[in-house]
């Protein structure tokens, strides 16, 4: 289970390293578009916007639909939030560490502050 | 003017972020309103990363920490609610340069090593922290999302518990 949740979290990191590949996302997220569409509006050749989204639909975040000779792309949103979720997981430990080193910090600033006054006495 | 600094309000909490640089890689920053001398300290005394490491909200707490901050010494923590439920984190440092740089090995997975670098870098009196983590292979950081995910539960008490803190502000 664990495994398979793993795999399918690479798979979805793999897919938003590439910065064409989230200006896919971020365009879907403003509305269901073709292949045609979404390669015109990237400047790209309709084979080159086929593996891109390709990729995205593997990793669950995109899913596709044929209707005669139109393929419709949108969001598959619910990766995309898991994905996000971990992320915002981890982000969560680690802000909430630096928080109390905020405070360590702040206890060190006071102390060199009076060690400093009682030297220059 | 010092006194009056001090009288003003907490400042608002600086931002942490999270970002995956590859496959291999993420990166954490933060900045910290004192100087990388004194960040770099409490990164590197015992007694002073007790404080901070396990914060109270995570639910755990830091049952020991042993760290010999210098190139080769190793390092020790030793996490759980209670002494019958353990988890141990441990590793050597293999650079330590005073106050911008540290970079130590982490030997718990049994994938390999992962490598931890912490850089501390000093502008205006506040000092930016990039700590930047690098797993031997895509399979080993697979390996740490996952038992990230076992961490889930702890994680949603820390999630409600920032709601609780959050809303009391």
């Amino acid at each position: 289970m664990a495994q398979y949740a793993s795999a399918r979290l690479d798979a979805s990191f793999a897919a938003l390293s590439d910065a064409t590949r989230r200006g896919v996302l971020e365009q879907l997220g403003r509305a269901d578009g073709s292949i045609t569409d979404l390669a015109e509006k990237f400047h790209m050749t309709l084979t080159g916007m086929k593996k891109h989204v390709g990729v995205l639909e593997q990793a669950g975040l995109v899913t596709t639909e044929k209707v005669g000779r139109v393929r419709t792309c949108k969001l598959g949103l619910r990766r995309l939030e898991e994905e996000t979720a971990w992320i915002e997981r981890y982000r969560q430990l680690w802000a909430s560490r630096f928080d109390e080193l905020d405070k360590v910090v702040d206890e060190l600033k006071r102390r060199e502050k009076v060690d400093g006054r009682k030297k220059r006495k | 003017m010092d006194a009056r600094r001090e009288s003003e309000p907490t400042p608002v909490k600086n931002r942490t972020t999270v970002e995956r640089r590859s496959e291999r890689e993420f990166v954490v920053t933060r900045t910290f309103n004192g100087p990388a001398r004194l960040v770099f300290e409490a990164w590197t005394k015992p007694e002073l990363l007790k404080l901070w490491w396990a914060p109270k909200s995570t639910g755990m707490s830091l049952l020991s920490c042993e760290a010999d901050v210098r190139v080769g010494g190793s390092y020790r923590f030793v996490f759980g609610h209670d002494a019958s439920k353990t988890m141990a984190f441990f590793g050597r440092y293999i650079e330590v340069i005073p106050h911008s740089r540290l970079v130590w090995t982490n030997e718990e997975g049994d994938r390999g090593e992962a490598i931890t670098t912490v850089t501390f870098e000093e502008k205006g009196g506040r000092t930016l922290l990039v700590l930047h983590e690098l797993h031997p292979s895509k399979e080993a950081l697979d390996d740490a999302i996952a038992s990230g995910e076992g961490l889930r539960e702890t994680f949603e008490q820390l999630d409600e518990l920032l709601v609780t803190l959050g809303a009391s502000r």
